[in-house]
């Protein structure tokens, strides 16, 4: 049924509690159709419970889930449009890989369900596999088989939950690039869940940051990172230091701001003058043994890790968290430092959009 | 949006079966016999619902207007506006049927205040097929009214599995014992009266306490005293065992293991059997103390002290099975560290391992005495003249002056005291729960046991052993011997007397024993898939599924443990004698009774692997579009393998070698092979009862080990399962916990 929806998902006023803790109180949102939206946040604020009841694996306690058009709130979780790709990846061990891709489209009465199987299994590269138990194969490739069974029944929404986190950092690398290429090539919505800010940046066209059952900012990954809607948000999205500062004045798309003495120019974003907050991303403080006279701060401790340095600085503005890629020197405990800020590395915190 | 109305139409046509085909009424002769065919036309009482209505059956009015009701709102309402309604209607319905099924009985109202209110009504008969069919069609407008309200995740299949269980938990746990409390308050014409309850409850045979003055004590005050000698000395027997075969290097320890399987095999009178032959009054260990001290021994063996030895031969391999688990559970780094902090092996076993193992002690203590308690088999055959509440409760039945409402009254005397013991437990546990099984790797060793702890301990599971092994070698001896005590030639008689079989005129079985033989196994096999069922379902829906009121589901299952066979017996009787539900004298109150009394253990089992299992695996299969139904089928039921066939066999056996309740539910036509073997001793007939035995015996051996070697081949060509716990062992530490 192509619809003029297909692959929209909505949430209207949805509302969910398990008896007295209340896990998301009041969430709309719209995933549009052929996107991949990520939702990030830390544990437990909500965004597995999100997924799963896209998946019909949770009931909403208020409001109503609509997929494509079609209100789904009270539709068990085989009769909806989806599929999911589950963080322990839950293929079945009493299954060959092969009979693990076909149970979907076995269940959904497919004649052709074999020949389809082995269509899933080359998207991934395991047609080799097939009659392999899953727990005869890798971690990588079981997580493929996962994403193979999910993928062959062309659901509506892919639902990915952490899919990566079993996975080592190189691998992880590899495959979300993968599932990121897939995606694209077949253009269909993919909800994904992880708590990896980095994940999330690279795989997606939206990412959605929750908090306590919240959204607490919706955007591109680029708008996230250079316009932090919040404290919490330029601290989530690439640990930032957050620092309070003054704007003097506003011209059109530019903000004089001034932190203690030094003075910077910003893009501005319906800011007003006064005081308000921004984001120091570590690596656009600069440290200078030589130059004193402006900021400075001390030394406060310093770790080596290959092709940087990271350093706690004690300053007047506080204690600031830095990453230096001059990696040729080390700046000793105690040192007095001047500091300085890149501008590209300085976003303003809040505003409207 | 079909599938609603398919469901729909499925309860319909179920309740328009009950209604309008099948016969309203409980067949005397069997349902299943189809003799009532014949008869159909002539006989009103073979009419299904809608002509007994016609007859003048006026209370059968309500549910036609229901059932024509949701039969309306099928065609007329879309799906989400009327959920609601029809659960309430299934409701109404069920409510309706418990209502005038409960009042109305064979002779009119079943009570005086309603014969005033209403005037005298016409009487009917118990439920028969039509009524159970549409108590089924309400069962299922329930779950597919509140499916279709979206009721757990709208799952139809998860909400009719409850609302079944739930009904049959109600209808075969909890009515039987809410009716044998009734039947306690009622006189012989089923009346109200206070009489028997008073005169039972102050009658100075169960309460009185002239022991203490040197006479004899009531039978509740010695059952209760039985049961702690019982429940002490196989926990501290058991515990030996569990220390001599984990802590010492004492030859044949391994061999010790092999006990735990013996309470499972043996028909609980067979133990008390083998002591009469060993130590009645021609048992051989009489005379030859006679013989070799002139003092007169008579029947020091029947009485407290024969079922007190012969409780403790049947216990303590339970007691020992739970303990193993308990030391073998204590972590021995805990050990080594107190050995590192100065501590000999003596003050860490008294420090450190005992008061880690009391929980584990406490436990078997209880279970000691829950079981010695329950126990008919023992007290049955060693009895005498001084019995315990079981079998008094049975002789209150059955014997001369055949009273129910002692029994009812003795029965619930019993139940208060096991189920005290399990509240006691529980409460005890709850704060006492020191878990030392981490799952962090351990690579320690258990500490030997001190010597002058090793060699006394030793000394008495060596001599307890032979012991056990001597009575057990009697039972297989016992058999082939002429008449015990006098006549000592080797003879084959008994078998034959039991399973002879003959080839003139066609083959047949002429032996005596082949009838009970052939009902037993039977009705073995039909309960044991159908408890394996029931048992895995329940735990499906308690691990896997978030219903109101689970909690009370699980602990009403776990409470069941604690429930005497005889007070089910007798509760069954009680409930199921009389309209609305009449089952006593068929094979079916057999069935259901082994069904619901063995459930439990399937439960347990069944959550235990289930825990196990990744709940994403559910979760995967229903987002790759399989319902419940399918899910269960291909991913749950296969990974469950080990388990469900545990439960079979497990089941399968109790149902052998169960006595206590069956001996209530038993009848000529379904004798069991228990109740045979009970009546042979009652008159005396020791060798054959003993032959027989050891037949049981030898099957069940047989069903486990065959079980044993199917389970152990599967495992060889797919080691890499995920359920890898030895189920038959597992399941035996669960039963015993």
């Amino acid at each position: 049924m192509t619809h003029l929806n297909f692959g929209q998902v909505r949430f209207e006023n949805v509302g969910k509690n398990y008896g007295d803790f209340t896990a998301i109180p009041d969430l709309n949102l719209v995933i549009e159709p052929g996107q991949l939206v990520t939702l990030l946040g830390p544990s437990g604020c909500g965004k597995t419970t999100t997924l799963r009841m896209i998946a019909g694996l949770e009931t909403p306690t208020s409001g109503r889930i609509m997929i494509g058009g079609q209100d789904v709130t009270r539709l068990p979780p085989n009769e909806r449009d989806v599929s999911m790709v589950f963080q322990s990846y839950a293929l079945f061990p009493h299954m060959s890989v092969l009979e693990n891709v076909k149970y979907g489209l076995e269940s959904s009465g497919l004649k052709n369900a074999e020949e389809l199987a082995f269509k899933g299994l080359d998207l991934v590269g395991l047609r080799e596999k097939a009659p392999r138990l899953p727990s005869e194969l890798s971690g990588g490739q079981q997580q493929r088989v996962a994403v193979a069974r999910a993928l062959v029944l062309e659901p509506q929404v892919l639902l990915l939950d952490e899919p990566l986190s079993n996975l080592d950092a190189r691998l992880r690398r590899l495959v979300r690039t993968e599932i990121r290429e897939i995606q694209q090539r077949l253009d269909f919505t993919a909800v994904y869940v992880t708590h990896d800010q980095e994940e999330a940046l690279a795989v997606s066209d939206r990412i959605v940051v929750m908090r306590d059952g919240r959204i607490e900012q919706d955007g591109t990954p680029f708008e996230l990172y250079e316009s932090p809607a919040s404290e919490f948000i330029a601290d989530f999205i690439g640990e930032a230091n957050i620092l309070d500062c003054d704007i003097s004045s506003i011209v059109e798309d530019s903000a004089h701001i001034a932190i203690g003495d030094a003075k910077y120019l910003l893009r501005n974003r319906n800011h007003s003058v006064g005081k308000a907050k921004l984001a120091a991303r570590a690596n656009s403080i600069k440290l200078n043994k030589e130059n004193t006279t402006g900021l400075t701060g001390k030394i406060k401790s310093a770790a080596y890790l290959g092709d940087h340095f990271q350093y706690e600085v004690l300053s007047d503005l506080g204690d600031l968290f830095v990453i230096d890629n001059e990696t040729n020197h080390q700046l000793e405990n105690g040192t007095t430092v001047g500091i300085d800020f890149d501008v590209r590395g300085l976003a303003l915190i809040g505003g409207k959009k | 949006m079909t599938n609603e109305n398919r469901r729909l139409d499925l309860a319909l046509i179920c309740g328009v079966l009950g209604l309008f085909i099948l016969p309203w009424f409980h067949i005397r002769s069997g349902f299943f016999g189809g003799e009532w065919i014949h008869d159909l036309l002539s006989n009103p009482r073979y009419w299904p619902g809608f002509f007994q209505l016609y007859l003048g059956k006026l209370q059968l009015l309500p549910v036609f207007a229901l059932v024509g009701t949701v039969g309306f709102l099928r065609q007329k309402a879309a799906p989400g506006r009327r959920g609601s309604l029809i659960a309430m209607i299934g409701a109404m319905g069920l409510a309706w049927m418990v209502i005038q099924g409960l009042s109305i009985g064979l002779r009119g109202w079943n009570w005086d205040l309603l014969t005033a209110t209403f005037g005298s009504i016409e009487g009917q008969p118990a439920f028969g097929a039509g009524a159970i069919f549409l108590l089924l069609s309400f069962a299922g407008f329930i779950s597919f009214g509140l499916a279709e309200k979206g009721a757990l995740k709208g799952d139809a299949i998860v909400l009719s599995a409850v609302t079944l269980l739930i009904l049959l938990v109600v209808t075969f746990v909890f009515y039987p014992i809410l009716s044998m409390f009734a039947g306690a308050f009622q006189d012989f014409r089923g009346n109200f009266t206070t009489e028997g309850v008073m005169r039972n409850i102050t009658d100075p045979q169960i309460w009185k306490l002239s022991c203490l003055a040197g006479g004899s004590c009531g039978i509740a005050w010695r059952t209760m005293f039985l049961a702690i000698c019982t429940a002490a000395g196989s926990t501290t027997l058991g515990l030996a065992f569990a220390l001599i075969v984990t802590r010492t290097n004492m030859p044949f320890r391994k061999g010790l293991r092999l006990l735990s399987i013996l309470p499972i095999i043996t028909p609980p009178f067979v133990i008390g059997l083998a002591l009469t032959l060993m130590m009645g009054r021609t048992g051989f260990v009489t005379e030859s103390i006679e013989a070799a001290t002139g003092l007169e021994l008579g029947r020091w063996i029947y009485g407290l002290p024969g079922i007190w030895l012969a409780q403790m031969l049947s216990f303590t391999p339970i007691s020992f099975l739970v303990l193993v688990g308990v030391v073998e559970g204590i972590s021995p780094s805990l050990e080594e560290a107190s050995q590192t902090m100065r501590s000999g092996r003596w003050r860490t076993f008294r420090k450190v391992s005992l008061p880690l193992m009391a929980p584990g002690l406490a436990n078997a203590f209880l279970i000691g005495f829950i079981e010695s308690m329950a126990d008919f088999g023992n007290p049955m055959v060693l009895g005498g003249n001084g019995g315990v509440l079981s079998t008094e409760i049975f002789f209150a039945v059955v014997g001369a002056q055949s009273d129910p409402s002692r029994a009812a009254v003795l029965a619930t005397i019993l139940l208060i005291f096991t189920l005290s013991a399990f509240f006691a437990q529980r409460v005890w546990l709850g704060k006492r729960n020191f878990a030392t099984v981490t799952g962090k790797g351990d690579g320690g060793r258990y500490a030997k046991l001190p010597k002058r702890i090793a060699i006394p301990v030793g000394t008495v599971v060596a001599f307890w052993s032979l012991f056990t092994v001597a009575v057990y070698g009697l039972i297989l001896f016992g058999g082939f011997v002429k008449v015990w005590g006098l006549d000592h030639s080797v003879t084959l008689d008994h078998y034959i007397t039991a399973f002879a079989v003959s080839f003139e005129g066609g083959f047949s079985f002429t032996g005596v024993a082949w009838n009970s033989f052939w009902t037993t196994m039977w009705i073995a096999l039909a309960a044991a898939p159908l408890t394996a069922a029931v048992g895995i379902l329940s735990a499906w829906l308690i691990v896997r599924q978030d219903f109101p009121g689970k909690s009370a589901f699980e602990f009403g299952l776990m409470m069941s443990f604690a429930i005497p066979g005889t007070v089910i017996g007798i509760s069954y009787i009680l409930a199921f004698n009389l309209p609305p539900l009449q089952m006593t004298g068929t094979a079916l109150i057999l069935i259901f009774c082994f069904v619901f009394r063995n459930m439990p253990v399937g439960v347990r089992g069944g959550v235990a692997a289930m825990s196990q299992l990744d709940k994403n695996l559910d979760e995967a299969s229903l987002t790759l579009g399989a319902n419940s139904a399918r899910t269960l089928k291909k991913v749950i039921l296969p990974l469950l393998r080990p388990a469900i066939q545990a439960a079979l066999v497990y089941s399968f056996v109790r149902a052998i070698t169960s006595i206590s309740a069956v001996i209530f539910l038993v009848s000529a036509k379904y004798n069991m092979a228990t109740a045979y073997v009970v009546g042979l001793v009652e008159n005396g007939e020791y060798g054959v009862a003993i032959a027989y035995s050891s037949v049981l015996i030898f099957v069940m051996i047989t069903v486990i080990v065959g079980f044993q070697l199917i389970v152990g081949e599967r495992k060889l060509r797919r080691p890499e399962n995920k359920t890898k716990k030895s189920p038959r062992e597992g399941k035996l530490k669960e039963v015993a916990a």
